[in-house]
């Protein structure tokens, strides 16, 4: 492991990947270094650069070896860190999109009593351990501080169509929860979870480890493009788009499957810029007038 | 035109892999044994990139409707023509409507046939690798079912026209058995283990569980040991937690100590446990053809050794095709 001029760690995921932590804890000032510093990285057009991927607070690039050599990837990313030490623009442009969220689904459900013995707490539900290891009274206080603050996404992983996303609120009231001792090799799509201070919605039935909050009826990975939200695309989120979960009830639920099926959902979106700036200042102030957005209509 | 009658256990269609798309979160697929693949695809007079089929544990039964030529490597296992038994690791002249039949696995976990020409389903993202989590690629994204039929395709090497009968030198077939070294560049996050579980990791024999498939394999051995902390806002609270980060492929991640998990090249991206190091891209071949209860013996090797056994891999690779231009 090699620690560079800025303190982040530089090791090798054996000879085709870099791996470069940039703190172990998660911050959006972290978050907006790693994209500046990525987009660095990928305006040096290095050949035999294959993927460029920038997480919450590090990056992994991959390469081959053949074609670039290892010595002069890592002078390379040195460079690029020694340049960058002011760290990056605070603005991330994005989309906002409202998220419709059964909570406490019946689906979900009946997959985390399957997984208990892999669980911290198995005497309890997921959204039980998750409010009461955030002070909550009751499952209602939980849901309600985990729909009422939007979420940016910070990370583009794990699969296609899987966005991790940070809560917009300060520390002090973020949500966090640790994820399952063992994963779990089944989540049912679309189902929400919540890991570390992450909020994600599973894009398709898999493995997971995060604590399963609910589900939503629309999809946000498609790879027949059935809704027009996802022409030209197969994912629906996007680094740098900002998440609004709205609970919703299971008559709301039905409704909305149903539009899915013909075809005619549509997600409500609105072009938004994020200013890491203007949330530090006051980020309730910060999150009503971005919500604004959503309100017209 | 191949007729599937028999799917096998899960055979899916394969080529080099689908690079370039892992910030999407998309991972890179191809063949998890590259190396069978590869030679596969040389004794039957392939471009390099033709993809194959890839079968696990229990071969298909296929009819091919045209004259061509097929080789299957992989794993230890008979290989029969209309009932009549045929080499592995050979190219092989399959007449029109005869069958081709797979018998029980003696070892290893995949098999992989060659057609000339190589499997042809539609390129997505530039590869016709099935990965089957997502649904893209392949034959409709999934593995092959009963009553499927297959086209072949044009990869083929104009300078390669094998005739049947063309193999490959015993020593460039890697012999398969249960228990194996595995080699590992330590790093990543293994600043998180003592010490003593470090040592632990590099010296205990770990066994292939059942929950072992071509996304990862999950290994278990003795538990490992994380030092403490007061865990980092945004990790979550077990000592086996990070800030979710990018997951190499063939890297080890130890979800709170007890078990390792080893992705291959339907990895996920990414994901929130420590991973403590990453298997050499060398290896990657011997961890496709293990299966449970196979135990691994990971040992520490440098960058520097993992390169060197990247280069000597390919130069296996090129001396076979360099043999088989004779």
């Amino acid at each position: 492991m090699l620690v560079l001029e800025d303190g982040a760690r530089l090791s090798h995921g054996a000879d085709e990947f870099v791996f470069v932590e940039l703190s172990e804890e998660m911050s959006l000032e972290g978050t907006v270094k790693v994209l500046a510093l990525t987009d660095a990285l990928r305006d040096r057009h290095l050949p035999g650069i294959v993927d460029i991927c920038p997480a919450h607070v590090s990056y992994m690039l991959r390469f081959l070896p053949e074609e670039l050599d290892v010595d002069e990837l890592v002078a390379t990313i040195r460079e690029v860190h020694a340049a960058s030490a002011g760290g990056g623009s605070p603005r991330i442009r994005g989309r906002l999109i409202e998220m419709p969220i059964l909570y406490n689904d019946p689906w979900t459900r009946e997959t985390l009593m399957r997984f208990r013995d892999r669980h911290h707490a198995p005497e309890l539900d997921d959204l039980t351990y998750c409010a009461r290891v955030n002070g909550f009274d009751d499952v209602q206080g939980f849901v309600d501080a985990h729909s009422s603050s939007p979420f940016i996404a910070t990370f583009i992983g794990f699969m296609a169509g899987n966005a991790e996303c940070y809560q917009l609120v300060p520390r002090e009231r973020q949500l966090e929860a640790p994820k399952y001792l063992r994963p779990r090799t089944d989540t049912p799509e679309r189902a929400i979870g919540h890991g570390g201070a992450f909020s994600t919605i599973y894009p398709v039935r898999g493995a997971g480890g995060f604590q399963l909050l609910g589900r939503c009826p629309a999809p946000v990975f498609d790879l027949e493009h059935r809704l027009v939200d996802f022409a030209g695309q197969i994912v629906l989120p996007h680094g740098g788009d900002i998440f609004k979960y709205r609970q919703i009830d299971m008559d709301e639920y039905e409704d909305i499957e149903r539009e899915v099926a013909a075809g005619t959902y549509r997600y409500r979106i609105r072009e938004v810029e994020f200013d890491l700036v203007e949330f530090s200042r006051d980020p309730d102030r910060y999150n009503h007038s971005l919500l604004e957005a959503l309100a017209d209509d | 035109m191949i007729d599937v009658s028999a799917p096998g256990l899960f055979t899916t269609v394969q080529d080099r892999g689908r690079p370039g798309f892992y910030a999407m979160g998309i991972a890179p697929s191809g063949a998890l044994d590259l190396y069978s693949h590869e030679v596969a695809n040389l004794l039957v007079g392939n471009d390099g990139g033709a993809a194959t089929l890839e079968f696990t544990f229990v071969g298909p039964t296929l009819t091919f409707s045209e004259f061509t030529v097929i080789a299957v490597t992989g794993a230890v296992l008979d290989i029969s023509l209309d009932g009549v038994r045929v080499p592995p690791w050979t190219c092989q002249v399959v007449r029109a409507g005869q069958t081709l039949t797979f018998g029980p696995m003696l070892a290893g976990a995949r098999g992989y046939l060659a057609v000339r020409g190589g499997i042809d389903v539609p390129q997505v993202m530039e590869s016709r690798s099935t990965y089957v989590l997502s649904g893209i690629g392949g034959l409709q994204g999934r593995a092959l079912r009963a009553g499927d039929r297959l086209d072949t395709g044009q990869d083929v090497n104009p300078a390669a026209n094998p005739r049947g009968g063309e193999s490959v030198p015993a020593a460039f077939i890697p012999a398969l058995h249960g228990d194996r070294e595995i080699r590992v560049v330590g790093g990543l996050c293994d600043y998180r283990l003592t010490q003593a579980s470090i040592t632990e990791l590099f010296s205990a024999p770990y066994e292939v569980t059942l929950e072992a498939n071509r996304t990862g394999y999950r290994f278990a051995g003795p538990p490992l040991e994380f030092i403490a902390r007061d865990a980092p806002f945004g990790a979550g609270s077990d000592p086996s937690n990070v800030v979710n980060l990018g997951y190499p492929v063939g890297s080890i991640q130890v979800p709170s100590g007890t078990e390792l998990i080893c992705l291959l090249r339907d990895a996920v991206t990414g994901g929130g446990y420590a991973t403590v190091g990453t298997v050499i891209s060398a290896d990657l071949d011997a961890i496709a053809q293990m299966k449970a209860p196979d135990r691994a013996m990971f040992t520490q090797v440098s960058l520097q050794t993992a390169l060197a056994e990247r280069r000597v891999r390919r130069e296996r690779l090129d001396r076979i095709a360099e043999s088989m231009a004779h």
